[in-house]
């Protein structure tokens, strides 16, 4: 099946996320689309989908002009899509999962639970996904959700398949499993749209590359264009690939964790007794694929859940049976993993949110009152110095971009005396020259004699900042390791390819 | 490199106990060791252990029996103490023997109750009403409107639309069931009158809440405002029987629903005259929970119903309409909710009067949340009402406790229950989103 | 740079403003709306234009002019009788006087994301703790008074924080802790204590309490006592606590982001704990106005569904203090003139005030439904309505 897309236009008020996109998919093709975040890949998709309408141009399916006024209709022409957040009801199984929409029932819709089962089982086989269709969707690997919804688009017969930043939550090893599936799929004459800002990834799987900046398509090329060359399409200036980082000689140990537990609500351990130590003036990068620990164990280290077992250490002093509240005042800087449900509140100005855990210093409160000019003064001069684009100090940080809200999170983490700062996935989501400008200020708070902690899933990153790196998989930090350690072998430590503390852990999970 | 000392399990976990379930133990314990002790207060402050009962609903002087309270009493001490034991030393696990275990504890408890309540009665011997009669009769005409609006609530939040306005749609209910059967002088017709007054206030609620986005708290509560103000207003228009008796007749005077014996089933033992010598109304709830339950859980609009509730975006991605689910399962919830107010006139008391359900609706929703979300929970925590306002019926024959502390307590039972026992539940994910599409 | 700032802050209070605006527009066209179907209902439930609908066909006239004389005379009672005198209005501003503080509490809690439907028990036990200090201790004039308001206060507090508490220890529900709180009152304490001597009227068999000695009354100008005053202190108060305190600024940041005041370092048992307590203390404040303003003595009526209205009022008040005063008043208006209706020749029930009630925060309330009505585009919906959103950014 061919697609095409002709001069297609998004607007949201006077804001235009797509502008004129023309597009050609062609029958058993993987196409990539390369673009920043927010540089309107997903408005693009949505539109294909049927899940937004158009406000201008078409769209073709074999040459026929066709309209989607929802998600059944683009399927009913065989699209398909797999969405960045997965589209499972987490209590449902498997196969629930997969039938809901397509019901298989008998007599006046009774669930025929049995015939779903079979069909997920056998294209599960047929397809090589190794699917278990009784699982509950919420107890499965992030690698094995996104074959679910691949199952989901292939039960509806899709022709063309669009992949929404399907890698972001993979090791590198199921990643490269990921793209055997594409490959199978495409042998079939499945079309295979794939949305990446990964440009290693786009060279190895793509047939053709369109690259989208702002809104528009702003070339195709094929997969042989260099990396530099791509980076420069889609950000529209030379970028600088690599943080300027100079040499440094770590001190001693300032954040100590020993032996930490954490177990989530459902009573599963999640942190195994990690150990580890974060020295004055280094980063300490722990990389590792989402889900292995590292959002437990962050949060751990500031008090926001309960470590089990185990002790953490700040300066010498123990601290773990400390409030969120005293590991703050003790000099820990914090940038959380999920900005907008726990780095701010979006209902609050830009002004309030840079002081949401400064307000009661003397600095920005009179006994109960709130010190309002310092609060306002405080927000102009860091709204100056991070370059936060913002209309007024009295925004809600809500209608911010990503890029910038996230700079609010630092900027109010950096305003205050650290002895360690914690960043989990620091530029996750944010555009290119916000992500420099953020890891400048990371390795600057380093050259001051803070004791960094990173996490990331972001192999570049990690490359990027890391003085040491370590490496964390099923809850346990399985290695320490420079970084110089080559891309392959940190990949195979985070599929659990050398686990030091058993060496019988194999790769069950990702087969 | 790695400095772990803490032994592991198999699965590489640390052998480590989880807190959760250490304070799950702990809590188990102490409710165990309260209850047994004041069941041993009971057993030792019975100084008359004789004590009269009967399997009926009402005592009679002649067949009332006899029994021991020392023996009853004291063997409940015995079943809680084992169960303290058995909890300290953690034996209960989680599962359907533990909530075998538990039943039977609570069981114990209420027995020992019982025993020190009725006790030492001597000087009142002669009079037939103090007697322990049987409970479940009373519990389940009281249970009968609370179970129905539980299951609209259910059905509701399973579809991702708080309903807090159960009370409204009582009230509603009540009404219309008054007026219909008085106009039709049926009072099956009163039952289809409160159902159509109930699926009206539903599909306000389902209107502002899915097509405007309101807030679905605030919704429920100003819908009950409206619903109170509404059945007063109208109520003020019905002359009274002095007034206008033909008018009042055809408005406000309502067939009640008799109760219907259904041969053999209700010749079982304890349980018989209870279920199966009720109303109509109680038959259509036993009805209603099945089919809440199979609609819920084995049919196509159910699995759809529920995916709406948890994960509505995903259930738009496959094409499935969003909105139409959830106005469905908000109009069914209507029906019994409707049904449920009719208890209050054409099941019970006949005449509508002032706010007759009195915040029954409120109970049936702290029921739904009792309930975990589920039909059967949902059921089993509107019965526990019931259950408790038939006691506290049963125990106001005599002045032992408070008559205010009596009535209190199915209140504060809840609060304790909600504190203590289901604390942080896990909500259907997307019960009172809107959805909007992006 | 300063003049950049001060366009910003120019473009600040414009925004504001127009908000404002809005927000008055949106009110009055739900109350024009309100009335509209008020009106409805009068001319449905009028007699003889009921009668005259028999014949509806051939003398349409005749159903209109009587619709017409029902739905004016009901409505120049209802304004008459709430603002239209002296008496008329004092006799709205002490009824609005305990709507006010008790819809403060509300709408506080509301800001710290509880939803208090509690305010009827807590002001039970207030008002016990109110008229118990008010006829059993003998202070001077004043002190009584204040030890009394007192009293209410620090029983409401604790009434109501513990609802707080109990939320932040077990997570248990505040909606149903508090409905299971308010009948505890009701049916259990007020009911135990209207028959304690303690609180009982000596010589009486009924439930009813004894009556608060006059030192312990709130002072008195005219017919009005001045209740409305202390409800004014208590907007102010809520004012300066939700927008000038640090207290306000943690309840705002828990109500709107319970995880990021979190991970702020803010305590949000504490959060939950403290809206709590606060509610019950305006609750109390509500309750001194019955007990020591109004009434005099309790009874098991004397709350009526005052509980419950402090609900809508805060929720037409938008959670805003100002908001709620002007909820407060309107409500007392409705209420007093509904009241005045009855006793016109149509004699229009006085439950309509309440359908009238319910039906102005319910338009309110659904910001679309007026847009729709009037094809009016608003920007936003007004931030306490505003349900949580499942939208995703787009991008």
């Amino acid at each position: 099946m061919k697609l095409e897309i002709r001069g297609l236009t998004k607007r949201f008020g006077s804001f235009t996320a797509n502008d004129g996109i023309d597009l050609t998919v062609e029958e058993g093709e993987i196409h990539c689309l390369l673009g920043e975040n927010g540089a309107g890949k997903s408005t693009l998709m949505n539109m294909l989908y049927g899940l937004l309408e158009p406000t201008e141009g078409e769209i073709l399916v074999d040459g026929e002009p066709v309209s989607f006024s929802s998600p059944g209709d683009a399927i009913d022409r065989g699209i398909g899509m797999v969405h960045q957040h997965f589209m499972l009801v987490p209590v449902f199984t498997v196969a629930e999962n997969v039938a809901l929409g397509r019901e298989d029932v008998r007599g006046p819709g009774i669930l025929d639970r049995r015939a779903s089962a079979r069909r997920v089982r056998e294209l599960s086989e047929a397809y090589r996904l190794s699917v278990e269709p009784d699982a509950i969707v919420e107890t499965l690997p992030v690698g094995v959700q996104q074959r679910v919804e691949i199952l989901k688009a292939l039960t509806r017969e899709a022709k063309v398949l669009i992949l929404d930043e399907p890698t972001a939550v993979l090791t590198p090893q199921e990643t490269d499993e990921l793209f055997a599936i594409m490959r199978r799929l495409k042998a079939e004459g499945t079309s295979i749209i794939f949305i990446t800002h990964k440009l290693r990834e786009v060279r190895a799987v793509a047939d053709r590359i369109s690259v989208i900046r702002r809104g528009k398509v702003v070339g195709t090329t094929s997969p042989q264009a260099s990396e530099a060359e791509l980076a420069e399409l889609m950000v529209g200036r030379k970028v600088n690939l690599v943080v300027e980082k100079s040499e440094r000689e770590a001190g001693a140990p300032v954040l100590s964790a020993r032996d930490l537990v954490v177990v989530d609500p459902r009573g599963h351990q999640v942190v195994k007794g990690v150990s580890l130590d974060v020295r004055a003036g280094e980063v300490l990068c722990v990389a590792g694929v989402q889900g292995n620990g590292q959002t437990e164990l962050v949060k751990s280290l500031l008090g926001l859940v309960r470590a089990e077992g185990g002790s953490i250490t700040l300066a010498g002093e123990d601290i773990t049976h400390d409030s969120p509240r005293a590991r703050l005042e003790r000099g820990i800087g914090y940038v959380p993993e999920d900005r907008s449900s726990d780095g701010f509140v979006g209902d609050f100005s830009i002004r309030d949110n840079l002081v949401l855990d400064l307000f009661r210093s003397e600095q920005f409160s009179r006994g109960p009152a709130l010190a309002l000019r310092a609060i306002a003064d405080n927000a102009e001069a860091r709204i100056e110095e991070f370059d936060i684009r913002t209309p007024s100090a009295s925004t809600h940080v809500a209608a911010l971009s990503g890029g910038n809200q996230q700079k609010v999170v630092v900027a109010r983490e950096m305003s205050r005396p650290l002895t360690v700062l914690i960043a989990a996935q620091p530029t996750r989501g944010v555009d290119v020259g916000s992500i420099e400008f953020i890891h400048q200020r990371i390795i600057a708070e380093r050259d001051q004699g803070v004791a960094v902690l990173i996490v990331s899933t972001e192999l570049d990153e990690v490359y990027a900042l890391a003085d040491r790196i370590a490496v964390m998989y099923d809850g346990r930090v399985v290695d320490v390791v420079g970084p110089d350690t080559p891309r392959e072998e940190i990949g195979l430590l985070m599929a659990g390819g050398r686990d030091s503390t058993d060496g019988q852990n194999d790769v069950e999970d990702i087969a | 490199m790695s400095t772990s000392t803490a032994p592991r399990t198999a699965s590489g976990d640390v052998a480590i106990r989880d807190r959760a379930d250490v304070l799950r133990q702990v809590k188990t314990v102490v409710v165990l060791a309260i209850a047994a002790l004041l069941v041993l207060l009971f057993a030792l402050s019975v100084d008359d252990p004789k004590i009269y009962w009967t399997l009926e609903e009402r005592a009679r002087l002649d067949t009332r029996r006899t029994l021991n309270a020392h023996v009853v009493a004291w063997s409940a001490f015995g079943y809680l103490v084992v169960a303290l034991v058995l909890a300290a030393l953690n034996r209960i696990r989680r599962g359907w023997v533990a909530g075998l275990v538990f039943f039977g504890a609570g069981l114990a408890f209420y027995a020992g109750f019982l025993m020190w309540f009725f006790a030492d009665q001597r000087e009142l011997a002669g009079i037939g009403a103090i007697s322990i009669v049987n409970p479940l009769p009373q519990t389940v005409l009281y249970a009968t409107p609370l179970v129905l609006g539980a299951l609209a609530g259910t059905l509701c939040e399973r579809a991702g639309v708080v309903n807090i306005a159960i009370e409204g749609q009582f009230l509603m209910g009540a009404f219309f069931a008054s007026v219909a059967s008085s106009l039709a002088y049926s009072a099956e017709a009163g039952l289809l009158g409160g159902a159509l007054a109930g699926v009206a206030v539903a599909s306000l609620l389902a209107c502002f809440a899915i097509k405007f986005h309101i807030n679905q708290i605030v919704l429920g509560v100003v819908l009950i405002a409206l619903c109170l103000g509404l059945t007063n207003f109208l109520l003020g228009q019905i002359p009274t029987a002095r007034e206008n008796p033909v008018l009042a007749s055809y408005l406000n005077q309502p067939v009640t629903l008799d109760p219907i014996r259904i041969p053999v089933l209700a010749d079982i033992p304890v349980l018989g005259p209870a279920l199966f010598n009720q109303s109509l109304l109680a038959y259509l709830m036993y009805a209603s929970v099945a089919l809440v339950t199979w609609l819920l859980f084995q049919t196509r609009w159910g699995l759809r119903v529920r995916a709406v509730g948890e994960h509505p975006k995903a259930v738009d991605t496959v094409g499935i309409n969003v909105a139409r689910r959830r106005w469905s399962a908000v109009l069914l919830g209507g029906v019994f909710a409707g049904l449920g107010g009719a208890f209050f006139t054409v099941g019970s008391t006949g005449a509508f009067d002032q706010n007759p359900s009195n915040g029954q609706g409120f109970i049936a929703l702290a029921a739904v949340i009792m309930g975990r979300w589920h039909p059967i929970g949902a059921t089993a925590a509107a019965t526990f009402f019931g259950f408790m306002l038939a006691t506290r019926d049963q125990l106001s024959v005599l002045t032992k406790i408070d008559s205010e502390l009596l009535s209190a307590a199915p209140y504060l039972a809840t609060v304790i229950a909600v504190a203590g026992f289901v604390g942080r539940v896990r909500p259907p994910a997307a019960s009172g989103e809107p959805y909007l599409k992006s | 740079m300063s003049e950049a700032a001060a366009t910003v802050q120019e473009e600040e209070k414009q925004e504001r403003s127009a908000r404002l605006r809005d927000d008055i527009v949106t009110t009055m066209l739900a109350i024009v709306a309100a009335l509209l179907i008020g009106a409805v209902l009068i001319a449905f439930s009028y007699e003889r234009s009921l009668d005259s609908l028999s014949y509806v066909f051939s003398y349409p006239q005749d159903f209109f002019r009587h619709s017409g004389d029902a739905i004016w005379t009901s409505y120049e009672a209802m304004v008459k009788g709430s603002v239209g005198s002296i008496s008329a209005l004092s006799e709205t501003l002490e009824r609005a006087a305990p709507l006010i503080c008790a819809g403060l509490g509300v709408a506080l809690a509301f800001r710290a994301g509880l939803f208090n439907i509690g305010a009827q028990g807590q002001m039970i036990v207030a008002a016990l703790a109110a008229g118990y200090v008010g006829w059993t201790w003998d202070l001077p004039v004043g002190l009584h008074l204040l030890v009394s308001i007192g009293a209410a206060v620090v029983v409401g507090g604790c009434y109501g924080g513990f609802v707080g508490a109990l939320k932040a220890r077990t997570g248990a529900h505040e909606v149903i802790t508090t409905i299971m709180l308010n009948y505890i009152a009701l049916l259990g304490i007020l009911a135990f204590a209207l028959l304690h001597p303690a609180f009982q009227r000596p010589g009486q068999t009924e439930p009813l309490s004894d009556r608060v000695a006059d030192s312990a009354a709130y002072p008195v100008i005219g017919d009005l006592h001045l209740g409305i005053l202390v409800a004014l202190l208590a907007a102010a108060l809520t004012w300066w606590i939700l927008d000038r305190s640090t207290l306000g600024f943690q309840l705002k940041a828990v109500g709107s982001n319970p995880e990021a005041a979190r991970t702020a370092g803010m305590s949000v048992p504490m959060a939950y704990t403290s809206a709590m307590v606060l509610a019950g203390v305006f609750s109390g404040l509500a309750a001194t106005m019955l007990v020591n303003g109004d009434r005099f003595a309790i009874s098991s009526t004397l709350f009526g569904t005052i509980g419950f209205d402090a609900i809508t009022v805060a929720l037409l008040g938008r959670g805003k203090p100002l908001g709620t005063v002007l909820a407060g008043l309107l409500f007392g208006a409705l209420q007093v003139g509904g009241r005045a209706m009855e006793a016109t020749s149509v004699g229009t029930s006085p439950d309509l005030a309440q359908v009238l009630q319910a039906l102005i925060v319910l338009f309110v309330a659904a910001p679309a439904l007026i847009a729709a009505l009037t094809r009016r585009r608003r920007r936003e919906p007004p931030p306490a309505f505003a349900a949580p959103s499942t939208q995703e950014e787009a991008a």
